[in-house]
């Protein structure tokens, strides 16, 4: 298959926008199997496709599993929390062991960054990257510009705001590199002591959320990553949702058909307001279906083709 | 009697002010003449037309593991690393297991580097007990058994009481005190530099500041107290400029830099794709930091150039980047660095790199040698400056393969190492 020449899905950063373009469309194509009652295809049948999860997720697991399933692949998956890595297991051990199966391709969660990275350099299957520590969590990504591309027939030119714990987030990272790579204007928001350094090389960043949300198309909010923080990065859930959390009276600053989006899990209360996730700008069931369809296609592009190069 | 002459080589001696060709002769160890055209009957001769003869090198900075963790290097394979490299003399760091804070330790190590060392082995003692930070260890037992220094390295001196205190003490037994400068809480759970690489990347960094603000703290404690002050690692611009303005006022401090903060930026990380033998601590800093580090060098504010060697086990590496254990191997390719990269363009002329590697430490330790004068120990260092160098980890005389300049291709090589007048190491190609 062409457009897409690399053996992995290491991240965003290293795609050049007519990558990106080929994963979209060839999600796109897609996305009409999954409207078909029977809901397989066989353009993958023979391979083998490991999901190895370090993190607990059901969203991304599950999307991982449905595309899988849908084209055919054999697919086994590895919460390694629950395993052998309590045993006290290296990453490489585990893989090498998984790799005596030759699966064609290893999708990993880790909460190490660069941990896809390093799995592409010692092992021989396909690398996908399901999440790396704050690095990168490309499918997200990808499917989340799938869906602004769906609803506002492009991506080029559209204001999106990305507010939350940038700090954190891989999201936001992924984010970034993809909508500023298709000519998005982005614009980033979060506390001061939640915006990593350096970040505003990437696109500007503010400190008010009204003014990040001014005249946007989408807001991409960020969850508060409590469990990867050392110590207070700011006072309280209370000052945090009045400051910086995504109101109904802020969603009015917005364009009328402003779409938010959530990666998941939410902080009701904190990040965003209940009636804001519920509200009729949310997509999140849109996210879900493009999820999949977006994880289809990165399938087919590293395992349908003849094979590439190198990442 | 066994007499030694070096012929016709190049005689660089900083401590002397010396850079022409002489001759000099070593006999029982110690150097005896430098001079035109010696000639002795019944001596050994070592053609060094065309080479360099310097006082042997001294690293302030190095760790050999032994005891307790032999697997990923040892007094032997460390000094022979050393005596590749260079070397003459090595200082032993203490965060040994256990850590050398007493004089059985210490007296354990010299009998080994007797036994089976290369090169001069000059241990440091711990700054505190077992290095916790709390209370201080026994300087004068740890300077009759032969410490030279004493460092908590690998951990800061958190609290500025205990270093106050470590500051003062120390006098008593005319012992330097070498701080690792960083600021315990801002450096938490670092994986390297804070900065815009590290965000792209997704580390979690350190910022230049957990350095600067400790080094600013020890200068004004060395002040304080008049204890005498070494700083390791030197990588910040700010932390080097506060050592220069405690020396512009006489507080009695001195500093060091490797060669991987000389010659590498936190953009080694990316490009390596995450490569574990990217990380040490300090972290490789931002291009502004590594140039500043490098005027420091050139304008007199950092005394000597020390690899802080750390080898490790390919297991302690080749894991996830934050799981990767802290630092790189230096012995055997610190001089090649230097000699390609620093005094090949011009940066640091040749006589003030020797200086750097020989009187300079010498002089920070109050260690023996590091000048060729007569009298002195017989320990020289033979360079080769057209001689290329290829870092292949594989040939390493170090346990340890973790270094960021695997592939590298240098001009300029230490190609014999003399030590108390044997020759302990020679590279024939
Ligand atoms: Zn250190």
């Amino acid at each position: 298959m062409s457009g897409y020449p690399h053996r992995h899905l290491l991240g965003i950063e290293s795609l050049e926008p007519s990558e990106i373009v080929a994963v979209l469309d060839t999600a796109e194509g897609l996305r009409e199997i999954l409207d078909r009652p029977l809901k397989k295809v066989p353009a993958l049948r023979g391979k083998t496709v490991v999901n190895l999860f370090y993190e607990p997720s059901t969203r991304t697991r599950a999307s991982f599993e449905v595309a899988e399933k849908v084209l055919s692949a054999d697919s086994l998956s590895i919460a390694a929390a629950a395993s052998s890595v309590q045993k006290g297991e290296t990453l490489l051990d585990t893989a090498k062991n998984l790799e005596a199966m030759n699966p064609d391709m290893i999708v990993l969660r880790h909460s190490a960054a660069g941990a896809a990275h390093f799995l592409a350099r010692h092992c021989r299957a396909s690398i996908v990257n399901a999440g790396d520590g704050a690095h990168e969590h490309p499918t997200q990504a990808l499917l989340d510009a799938l869906t602004l591309r769906q609803r506002k027939g492009r991506l080029k030119g559209l204001r999106v705001a990305i507010v939350g714990d940038l700090l954190h987030s891989r999201v936001a990272r992924s984010n970034v590199w993809l909508l500023s790579k298709m000519g998005a204007e982005v614009v980033l928001c979060a506390p001061p002591t939640l915006v990593p350094p350096g970040i505003d090389a990437l696109a500007p960043v503010t400190h008010r959320i009204d003014e990040a949300v001014e005249g946007a198309d989408a807001v991409m909010m960020l969850r508060i990553q409590r469990e990867r923080m050392t110590g207070a990065f700011y006072p309280s859930d209370r000052e945090y949702h009045v400051r910086f959390g995504l109101t109904e009276a802020r969603v009015k600053r917005a364009k009328k058909d402003v779409l938010i989006l959530h990666p998941g899990p939410m902080n009701r209360g904190v990040e965003i307001a209940s009636e804001v996730a519920d509200g009729p700008y949310s997509v999140i069931l849109d996210q879900v279906t493009n999820g999949v369809a977006v994880r289809m296609a990165v399938l087919l592009l590293l395992l349908g083709g003849g094979g590439g190069g190198e990442s | 009697m066994s007499r030694l002459l070096i012929k016709g080589g190049r005689v660089v001696d900083p401590a002397q002010r010396l850079d022409a060709v002489r001759d000099v002769l070593i006999e029982d160890g110690q150097v005896v003449s430098v001079g035109a055209k010696l000639s002795v009957r019944g001596a050994q001769v070592i053609d060094a037309g065309g080479l360099v003869v310097c006082p042997g090198f001294i690293d302030l900075h190095v760790h050999l593991r032994e005891p307790g963790r032999e697997d990923k290097e040892t007094i032997a394979t460390g000094t022979r690393a050393a005596a590749a490299g260079g070397f003459t003399a090595v200082c032993a760091m203490p965060n040994t297991a256990p850590v050398n804070d007493n004089s059985g330790i210490t007296r354990f190590i010299l009998d080994q580097a007797r036994s089976e060392g290369v090169v001069r082995v000059h241990p440091i003692g711990a700054i505190t007990r077992g290095s916790r930070g709390e209370e201080l260890a026994e300087y004068g037992d740890l300077k009759e058994s032969g410490c030279v220094a004493v460092s908590d390295d690998g951990r800061p001196v958190a609290s500025a009481r205990v270093m106050r205190r470590a500051l003062e003490y120390a006098q008593a037994f005319d012992l330097p005190v070498v701080d690792h400068c960083e600021e315990p809480t801002l450096a938490e759970r670092a994986a390297m530099n804070e900065g815009p690489v590290a965000t792209l990347l997704g580390l979690r960094g350190a910022p230049a500041a957990a350095e600067s603000i400790m080094v600013e703290r020890d200068v004004q404690l060395a002040e304080l107290t008049g204890g005498r002050l070494h700083v390791a690692h030197l990588s910040t611009a700010a932390g080097a400029d506060a050592v220069r303005r405690g020396k512009a006022r006489g507080v009695r401090v001195t500093a060091e830099a490797t060669p991987h903060h000389l010659l590498l930026t936190d953009q080694a990380v990316k490009d390596s794709g995450y490569d574990a033998s990217t990380k040490m601590n300090p972290p490789l800093r931002c291009e502004a930091d590594r140039r500043a580090v490098v005027e420091a060098l050139r304008d007199g504010t950092i005394d000597a150039i020390a690899t802080d060697h750390a080898p490790h086990t390919v297991d302690d590496k080749k894991v996830e980047y934050e799981e990767a254990a802290f630092g790189v191997v230096g012995l055997e390719t610190a001089v090649s660095l230097c000699l390609d990269r620093l005094v090949g363009p011009g940066l640091v002329p040749l006589p003030r790199l020797v200086a750097l590697l020989s009187t300079g430490p010498a002089r920070v330790f109050g260690l023996p040698g590091g000048t060729l004068a007569p009298r002195s120990p017989a320990d020289v260092t033979l360079l080769a400056l057209d001689r290329p160098r290829k870092v292949d980890p594989a040939r390493f005389q170090s346990k340890g393969r973790n270094t960021p300049f695997a592939g590298w291709t240098l001009k300029g090589a230490a190609v014999m190492t003399i030590v108390g007048g044997s020759v302990v190491w020679k590279d024939d190609k």
